[in-house]
């Protein structure tokens, strides 16, 4: 019974984003062309459509980000919601009980929708077991273990760039270990089917396994490089110095940073892709980033999109036969 | 077809006088049968302004009880239509929601001269105060009958059974 | 109260008995196997037809949360769960606030355990002070209070020298350590097995080199003291290799492995479910069945229940901020008689297991011979039954077997000659 896919409803429309760990191609496919639509929204002079007019969507942050919360809070004033952020002391540790109890309170003030974002693996999980029926939850990064929207904006970045993902090789370097968006950013590219998806970083920063997930190992940069169509940097946190974890930024720099003479050996059109923030001179060098093969900053502002389509999808279902739906738990 | 198609035209180009060159004025074709209409209008009128399109999923009123549309297609409007003199298309005028909707949606791009509605086809069950400034042709139902265009190629008007 | 159990199967692996037979007790004490003693004349009978009679089982490590968590659990609730799964004999770990290591903590375990009176309750004592890892135990007064060994529970000594020491000097007090086996700095701050799972879901994880390393080093210790020492809970291949080998070497050492890790492995995580957060983790497939072997070769000679009974609200968090532990008393007897139906092992090997085997380790008898101290479980092998939070009697319902289905289930327990369980037929 615990089994059971937790984000997909009765119907096997997708109820919740959590991970994008077993959704199908085509539910990824549906999300991106819906993304697809609402690009065009930004252009507008008024920029807002009134899709979610009426719905409230509590952004639920257990840990700082700036970024993340200010598109998802964008996402959903364009979609015309009405948007509340709360900001749990992250420094305070949030017991269990008093966590449920919270979203109990939230749900008793009719909210529709939880954007969460959490530091343990497996809090969206732990949040969309206990709402209501009608409440939808959206991870937002939850520890090591997924975010699934930065994941699909990336993809829809890829997508407009390259015209099919089946023949792409797609190298992401760096803190693989401790990185939720690699983790989802692997989910998606192999369920969107790329041939070579590797993965590049020294043996402290790569989990033992990591194979199983379908990715290829590189301890060496330019041997991961080689031939890729799409590079993606993964940030990396300064407290990955202690640990023992690397030496020094200047020696991850020198093996793992990327400056466009290690760009060299991939394909001339190649995507250097980054979720941000960057840190210039530590994984990637200025001259990458701000260089014409950089798509990062079109990653933010698609972004906006990306999530505007999940919101809408989410919450746009058709209605739930009630019934049937506890009849398959 | 073709000869409703150059009446419509003809009727647009009465409509607009002397006043407004049509050459000039912005045409809106309503996702899918709209925009398949448009096309032909938009060819007989010599419109030099490229064809604009409309996906008014994003503004339906039925949203939360059908849920988000998943064929939906990106709009393709200019960024701004303020001033302009928008011809808006569409294959079928019924209850008016479309329209209502399309011209939300209109207006978040700006706020044009005028608005002139030119539609294929009209038929009864008019739920909002909305009517067609231009219509090819006006159609009798009966209680369990509804139109259908296909197309585009060829493009056609059907009167079929309601299931 | 005389009783006489009529018509049982009775199973005592230690005497070798297997045979349908009757068992009469008066005193406390098995007076007569067989034909009814003259002159004894029951006061109760127990129709015991169709039914396995065998000793009271004895579980090494039941943590009873009292005193300080009785939020969590009382004594007086976990031994009246354990009577109900026909467990005589609980040992409980020093890991309780105050820490286990004067003898006045001891003694109020002792004292609450008889007021209860559903079970016989056994205390191991702290090895070092506060279970800091820094200064020993006073283990003769732990040992003198009633404690049958030491034992640092899950907090590592760090330092070499002091496990040294602590080992030397409880093997002078003729005091067994129970060891739990994990390397603090590679365990730190894990919370599933490093594996396929953590790296899917994102978990810190607990490599198993964490036990066996940590294995290593203490065998190589235990060699050096002589001390006689026990693992706990083991969960890895691996380190039941290396005590098959140190056993094969000579060195006394000893075993035990948790019921659930039997049956569940990483996979069983599902998508974070937190039921299924246990310390050690629930390693792999391989893992599972190397345990089996290890179990099936007597390697590993004890099955315990390992019970952590938890509050709701510790399992309602986010998996690697849940609280790790299963309420276990209740499915301790049932999980062992589906490795016998699994044919892992024999039914009196798999009675063994959970009587004789871990009462040597404590230093006590587990055996039905005339003039034994009568605690007894009578079973039924083929009741079937589903373990459900409203038929759970432990405090704590934290369970991975909630809505499982199980065969055999505990009709009576004895302890010292009283009927402290029965069902009401």
């Amino acid at each position: 019974m615990r089994r059971r896919n937790l984000q997909l409803d009765a119907q096997g429309h997708l109820r919740h984003l959590l991970t994008i760990e077993g959704l199908k191609r085509q539910q990824i496919v549906d999300i991106l062309d819906t993304a697809e639509s609402f690009i065009t929204v930004g252009d507008q002079q008024v920029r807002k459509v009134p899709l979610l007019r009426g719905k409230t969507v509590v952004n639920l942050f257990f840990e700082a980000s700036t970024r993340t919360l200010t598109t998802f809070e964008l996402a959903a004033k364009r979609l015309s919601a009405d948007v509340l952020k709360i900001n749990i002391n992250t420094s305070a540790t949030v017991k269990g009980e008093s966590l449920l109890d919270m979203l109990q309170n939230l749900e008793a003030m009719q909210c529709d929708m939880f954007v969460v974002r959490h530091g343990d693996s497996g809090a969206a999980h732990l949040i969309a077991q206990h709402v209501a029926p009608h409440i939808s939850v959206i991870n937002a990064g939850d520890g090591r273990h997924a975010h699934p929207t930065q994941a699909l904006l990336d993809m829809f970045t890829i997508r407009r760039h390259k015209s099919e993902f089946a023949p792409l090789t797609v190298a992401i370097v760096g803190d693989i270990m401790h990185s939720r968006v690699a983790r989802s950013q692997i989910h998606a590219l192999t369920t969107l089917g790329i041939s070579d998806l590797r993965v590049v970083a020294p043996k402290t920063l790569i989990p033992t396994q990591v194979e199983g997930l379908g990715v290829h190992v590189y301890h060496n940069m330019k041997e991961g490089l080689h031939d890729a169509d799409v590079v993606i940097m993964l940030r990396l946190q300064k407290e990955r110095m202690q640990g023992a974890l690397l030496p020094s930024e200047q020696e991850y720099f020198q093996d793992y940073g990327l400056t466009n003479e290690k760009l060299a050996v991939a394909k001339p059109n190649v995507l250097v892709m980054h979720p941000g923030p960057i840190n210039r001179g530590v994984e990637i060098d200025s001259e990458v980033a701000d260089g014409p093969r950089s798509v990062i900053l079109e990653q933010v502002s698609n972004g906006i999109a990306v999530r505007m389509a999940v919101m809408s999808m989410v919450l746009g279902r058709p209605p739930i036969n009630t019934e049937s739906e506890g009849a398959a738990q | 077809m073709q000869q409703l198609i150059t009446q419509m035209a003809e009727e647009l180009r009465h409509k607009f006088g002397s006043n407004v060159t049509i050459e000039d004025a912005l045409m809106i074709g309503i996702h899918t049968g709209g925009v398949w209409v448009a096309e032909r209008l938009h060819q007989a009128l010599g419109i030099r302004q490229p064809l604009a399109q409309l996906d008014i999923s994003f503004y339906r009123d039925d949203f939360s009880r059908i849920g988000m549309n998943p064929q939906v297609k990106p709009s393709q409007l200019p960024t701004s239509v303020d001033e302009a003199h928008i011809i808006l298309v569409d294959d079928v005028l019924h209850t008016g929601r479309t329209i209502r909707a399309a011209l939300n949606e209109i207006f978040d791009y700006g706020r044009p001269a005028t608005v002139t509605l030119a539609v294929l086809g009209e038929r009864s069950g008019r739920e909002l105060p909305i009517q067609a400034d231009v219509v090819g042709t006006h159609i009798q139902l009966g209680e369990h009958e509804h139109v259908k265009l296909t197309g585009p190629e060829p493009l056609r008007l059907e009167v079929v059974e309601t299931p | 109260m005389k009783i006489s159990i009529l018509g049982g199967r009775l199973i005592d692996p230690a005497n070798g008995l297997d045979q349908i037979t009757d068992v009469h007790i008066a005193a406390g004490k098995i007076i007569g196997l067989g034909n009814t003693p003259a002159g004894f004349e029951a006061g109760q009978c127990i129709n015991a037809n169709g039914q396995i009679v065998c000793p009271g089982l004895v579980d090494l490590r039941a943590c009873l949360r009292e005193p300080s968590q009785e939020y969590k659990a009382t004594i007086a609730s976990e031994t009246c769960a354990a009577a109900k799964s026909g467990i005589t004999t609980l040992v409980c770990p020093p890991d309780t606030d105050p820490v286990a290591d004067t003898p006045a903590v001891v003694d109020l375990i002792h004292h609450r355990s008889m007021q209860a009176g559903f079970a016989r309750v056994l205390s191991l004592g702290a090895l070092t002070q506060n279970l800091e890892g820094k200064q020993l135990a006073e283990m003769g007064a732990l040992k003198a209070a009633g404690c049958v060994g030491v034992s640092n529970a899950h907090t590592a000594v760090k330092n070499t020298q002091v496990m040294r020491r602590a080992m030397e000097y409880a093997s002078s007090q003729d005091l067994p350590v129970f060891l739990h086996a994990e390397d603090p700095s590679l365990a730190n701050g894990g919370c599933a097995h490093e594996g396929a799972v953590s790296v899917r879901l994102g978990l810190p994880g607990i490599p198993e080199i964490a036990e066996s390393i940590a294995v290593a080093r203490e065998l190589q210790l235990i060699e050096q003291t002589g001390v006689r020492a026990h693992f706990c809970q083991l969960s890895s291949e691996r380190a039941v290799k290396m005590i098959a080998r140190a056993q094969h070497d000579g060195l006394s050492v000893t075993a035990d492995v948790a019921a659930h890790q039997l049956f569940l492995t990483e996979m069983d995580i599902g998508y974070f479910d937190s039921q299924c957060h246990v310390r050690p983790p629930l390693r792999t497939q391989r893992d599972r069945d190397g345990l089996r072997t290890a179990l099936k070769r007597g390697t590993v000679s004890s099955i315990c229940s390992d019970h952590q009974p938890h509050d709701t609200a510790a399992k309602l968090a986010p998996f690697p901020s849940s609280a790790p532990g299963i309420s276990a008393l209740e499915t301790l007897l049932p999980l062992v008689l589906r490795l016998v139906d699994e044919d892992v092992l024999s039914l009196p090997e798999a009675i063994a297991c959970l009587t004789c085997h871990p009462a040597q380790i404590v230093g006590m008898g587990s055996h039905l011979a005339v003039g034994d101290c009568a605690d007894v479980c009578i079973f039924d092998p083929e009741q079937y039954w589903e373990l459900t939070t409203e038929n759970m009697v432990s405090q704590g319902h934290n369970s991975p077997f909630l809505g499982w289905e199980f065969k055999g289930r505990v009709t009576h327990t004895l302890l010292a000659g009283h009927i402290v369980f029965s069902t009401k037929t």
